[in-house]
């Protein structure tokens, strides 16, 4: 692989994130992440359409007139979301039946859309491909801190693995008590407000002026 | 009444911003000026409005399992189809009010500019799609006209939200945030904040 391949890859990690630079893609960012399991899911759900997304929309930018490529991409979109979810269904009914309308939201993430419109369709398949994978990615990375965070301050668990002892809590006459803030939406506002603090303090040239 | 208990709900303690995250995206990006926010918000009710019994329709009397028996199918199931039916409901019919305003209003068209096609891919939109379908499931909205309040009460609820967030952003303009925190970040945790607030609403019943 290439260096600049590489880049496609790596660059959405951090200095070029879809979450917390581009803003794309935060709603259900933010909605998932009350625990660490169904977080991962959707990152990896998020990842598969993106990425093939991304593949197929770049064969096809030659073929598709500029006028009618929105309607075209929705339904490549909307094909593979519908893949998806029927996997998830197959497979960790459990886990889809938490994810409930969010995965079909998969759909409307603008990052699907908006690396397509970015990236893809002037592109070749291969860093398309790439590039797609990278943005999927680098949004799970967020999905999973976020998560991580709201589970463990929240339910005291890490997915569904007991953390904080049983002992520490209050009824079992310690001094220990779950902070219930943490399971309300507000929360994950919050979390990510504070996520694009620290990440924007460590790279200076990202701060608006 | 049970109306009405849609209607506020929807708007007040379901808000599809402070409850869940839907059309954050535009929400982020177009919540600059209170005037943009303003048009952006009634186009969005619009649309939500026109597309939500639209797809109730749809989804009543060809998706839903043992929908088609009036047509002498009863055992087909086309509930799997149901993402991309509501997705292309929603695409057609912004490109129709599209082609309206550009017809009828040509100002207002170029007013609203590139965030009018934008909306198609509004999550909001789409959510109250997915919610109104999840409701009909659980025999929440029972009609074509429970369908079209739960519309109005969504969009009306993502409205209050961004014009709301719009007004505070521009006070925020002279004050002094953190360099690191100034955009976006702030603008994260002020919807948090408003969140925490809205919070108060829920138990409201009739």
């Amino acid at each position: 692989m290439s260096s600049k391949n590489f880049k496609y890859l790596t660059g959405p990690f951090s200095a070029n994130n879809p979450v917390i630079v581009q803003i794309l893609g935060i709603c259900s960012a933010l909605a998932v992440t009350v625990q660490l399991k169904p977080a991962i899911v959707m990152a990896l759900s998020v990842t598969v359409v993106t990425a093939f997304a991304n593949l197929v929309m770049s064969l096809l930018r030659n073929g598709v007139p500029a006028r009618i490529r929105i309607i075209v991409q929705l339904v490549v979109i909307a094909a593979l979301v519908i893949l998806v979810d029927q996997v998830l269904k197959a497979y960790v009914y459990e886990v889809s039946k938490q994810l409930s309308v969010y995965v079909g939201l998969i759909i409307t993430n603008c990052i699907v859309m908006g690396r397509i419109e970015a990236f893809a369709l002037a592109n070749k398949p291969w860093p398309a491909l790439l590039d797609g994978i990278g943005n999927g990615l680098g949004y799970g990375l967020i999905l999973v801190v976020v998560a991580f965070f709201r589970e463990l301050l929240g339910s005291g668990s890490l997915l569904g693995y007991r953390i904080v002892p049983e002992s520490w809590y209050i009824a079992e006459g310690g001094y220990y008590a779950n902070c219930g803030l943490m399971l309300f939406p507000p929360m994950a506002l919050i979390i990510v407000g504070c996520i694009i603090w620290v990440h924007r303090s460590r790279n200076k040239d990202l701060q608006e002026k | 009444m049970e109306m009405l208990n849609i209607f506020i709900r929807s708007i007040f303690i379901d808000n599809m911003v402070f409850a869940f995250f839907f059309g954050m995206c535009s929400y982020i990006a177009v919540s600059k000026s209170v005037k943009t926010a303003l048009g952006l918000g009634a186009a969005v009710t619009f649309v939500m409005v026109m597309t939500v019994p639209l797809n109730y329709l749809l989804y009543q009397f060809v998706l839903k399992p043992q929908a088609l028996a009036w047509a002498g199918l009863p055992d087909v199931n086309l509930s799997f189809l149901s993402f991309i039916v509501f997705i292309a409901t929603i695409a057609a019919f912004v490109q129709l009010v599209e082609m309206i305003v550009e017809k009828f209003s040509p100002t207002l068209y170029s007013q609203l500019g590139i965030f009018l096609p934008l909306i198609a891919v509004n999550c909001a939109i789409m959510g109250g799609s997915l919610f109104m379908q999840q409701k009909v499931d659980a025999l929440q909205i029972t009609s074509v006209w429970q369908s079209i309040v739960y519309g109005l009460g969504s969009g009306l609820g993502w409205w209050l939200a961004i014009v709301m967030m719009a007004a505070i952003r521009e006070k925020t303009t002279y004050s002094h945030i953190p360099a690191a925190l100034k955009g976006p970040g702030i603008a994260f945790i002020i919807t948090g904040l408003m969140g925490i607030a809205f919070m108060i609403f829920s138990g409201i019943q009739f």
